[in-house]
């Protein structure tokens, strides 16, 4: 069994999707100079070592590149055991892995054969007095937030998209190794991949939302909040029951969705239980609409409409319109 | 036939929890468990597969003696049989520790065709002891399933990812987490949970499963929790009431302008 101080190969940051790779190189880098230790980048691809450059470019003081035809897909076996071996081989003490759902699946396997800890989903993490990591995640539903350290090497932390800022791209100095590991055959073989339709533009980018919940009784319907939206300048977001129960859209707002922070967000016709809130806890200000008093919505809200969205919500676009 | 195990929680209902407004702590005492929504996901798929293609269906969870609940429900959901997996010894046990009392559980249970888990436990999501204990036995794992078919040896499942469904084949045996998407679960009947209750729940203790307390409990989790605070939230909750619709839009739109977060 290895030691912990063994572990001085610095920080590491994986993922497969390139935008939140970046993120997590803007996170890794303020917590490697943090420790004075080196960022380093993994890619695990096939023909993909001309992306070195560009982590390199986003922060990376280092790039590990492995190069095989397993990793044309995204295979938890052959990822897995690349992780590992090169885990063992340069001895990081921190792995930041994106938390994408394969990511997640990739971040548990692997961490169970490191025999180390791993902490889903973090929201926050910084290095304390005594240089260890302390992540920070959302927990019981969004009720609360806990603040969790890992007692074995690498503490690995999974990281949401959209949740760090990425560094600026510049002209930086960094060094691209090649490295050779032991990778397993994937076991699984993919028959079918089928595209979901995803919004193009960024939620968590935009100014003001208007946000539908289940008080929205026809998908048709989705245009009187649209056009409050576009009034607004802003976007239309949905809750999870619009999603998954009703299977409208794919993409919700609140836990394991997105997390937005909004100058206004009007929520419309949503109840307000607590997973929802989670996701939109940090907006600046919070209109709730809905025919419920007692709707748990309000406790959190700015400004409170007791009414109908199908009334409420037309005569605010008219008198929106107004203004101009 | 089959062997399918099923892994399933006795979570905090989430919902019930209340917050300490002076010290923003949770308060758990009182809280009450069920088992996790994605876990009864789990629970039904299996009984599903049961009924279709024949097998038996286990139940495992690893709780306090009140988590006999969940496994009587189960049962009541049409599952064979309930282990409960219980030592005041595996109390603040984290992913890694779980996965190992798990992992030996299913050791002594002998051979299988399949694992069902919930993609992730209601109360911590940390959607990690699926993966960790396919890990464990040294078996593939299909994460995000929302639909599955067995045909022998072989089975086809299509997962949920953010921007696709992909369908895999793969070899059994396997380790399958679930989505709420794969199916809506079933309410027992009054007759079923009769039935149930006649049903053996065998409990297991550490000393049964041969397992090693340092492996377990506080001592063998690797994850130690510093702190759980509550969020903070000041917000206004100024209701807006008018006459007539229009003047509560204008009402609103004028306080929205003085906030700054409407241009005029």
């Amino acid at each position: 069994m290895s030691t912990l101080s063994e572990y001085r190969g610095g920080v590491w940051a994986f993922s497969e999707n390139k935008d939140l790779m970046l993120e997590l190189l803007g996170k890794g880098s303020e917590l490697a100079n943090k420790l004075q230790t080196e960022l380093t980048a993994i890619i695990l691809g096939h023909g993909v070592s001309n992306q070195a450059n560009e982590l390199v470019a986003h922060g990376a003081n280092k790039v590990y590149v492995v190069d095989h035809p397993y990793f044309k897909n995204l295979h938890a076996d052959p990822y897995v055991s690349a992780l590992t071996d090169l885990v063992n081989q340069y001895k990081p003490e921190i792995l930041l892995i994106g938390s994408t759902r394969r990511g997640k699946e990739l971040a548990s396997r692997l961490a169970t054969r490191l025999e180390t800890g791993c902490v889903s989903d973090c929201t926050e993490l910084w290095i304390d007095e005594k240089g260890r990591l302390l992540m920070n995640r959302v927990v019981y539903g969004g009720n609360a937030i806990a603040t969790e350290m890992c007692r074995t090497k690498p503490q690995i932390a999974t990281v949401p998209p959209r949740t760090f800022e990425k560094l600026e791209r510049k002209d930086r100095k960094g060094e691209v190794v090649k490295a050779d590991v032991k990778i397993e055959e994937p076991r699984a073989e993919i028959l079918e991949t089928k595209e979901i339709e995803t919004a193009k533009v960024k939620l968590e980018e935009a100014k003001a939302i208007v946000a539908c919940g289940r008080g929205v009784e026809k998908k048709e319907d989705i245009k009187i909040f649209e056009e409050l939206a576009e009034t607004l300048s802003g976007l239309v977001g949905y809750t999870r029951p619009l999603c998954e129960d009703r299977g409208w859209y794919t993409e919700w707002i609140g836990l394991s969705g997105h997390y937005v922070k909004p100058d206004l967000y009007i929520a419309c016709g949503i109840s307000g239980v607590i997973q929802h809130i989670a996701g939109i806890r940090d907006s600046k200000i919070i209109v709730a609409i809905n025919k419920d008093p007692e709707a748990p919505i309000f406790e959190i809200a700015d400004y409170i409409i007791v009414g109908d969205i199908y009334d409420v919500v037309p005569a605010l676009s008219a008198a929106l319109k107004k203004l101009t | 036939m089959p062997r399918i195990f099923v892994c399933a929680k006795q979570a905090l209902d989430v919902t019930e929890l209340k917050i300490d407004s002076a010290t923003r702590r949770p308060i758990i005492a009182g809280v009450p468990r069920k088992i996790s929504d994605f876990d009864k996901n789990a629970i039904e798929e299996a009984v599903r597969l049961k009924e279709k293609i024949g097998g038996e269906v286990t139940i495992i969870t690893v709780g306090l003696e009140e988590a006999k609940t969940t496994l009587r429900e189960a049962l009541a959901m049409g599952a064979d049989k309930g282990y409960l997996i219980s030592d005041p010894a595996f109390e603040d046990s984290d992913t890694l520790a779980v996965s190992y009392i798990l992992a030996e559980t299913i050791k002594k249970l002998g051979e299988f065709d399949l694992i069902i888990c919930g993609e992730a436990s209601i109360d911590s999501f940390s959607a990690q002891v699926g993966p960790r204990l396919a890990e464990r036995l040294g078996i593939p794992q299909i994460t995000y399933v929302r639909k599955v078919s067995l045909d022998g040896n072989t089975l086809v499942a299509e997962r949920s990812l953010e921007d696709c469904h992909e369908t895999v084949r793969i070899k059994t045996p396997v380790l399958l987490t679930v989505t709420r998407e794969i199916n809506d679960p079933r309410i027992p009947s009054l007759m079923a949970i009769m039935k149930a209750s006649k049903k053996e729940i065998v409990v297991w203790k550490a000393e049964d499963l041969k397992i090693s307390k340092e492996r377990v409990g506080k001592t063998g989790s690797v994850i130690q929790v510093t702190d759980v605070l509550a969020p903070k939230v000041e917000r206004k909750k100024i209701a807006i009431k008018a006459e007539t619709v229009e003047e509560i839009a204008e009402n609103l739109v004028k306080a929205l302008v003085k906030e700054g977060v409407v241009a005029k």
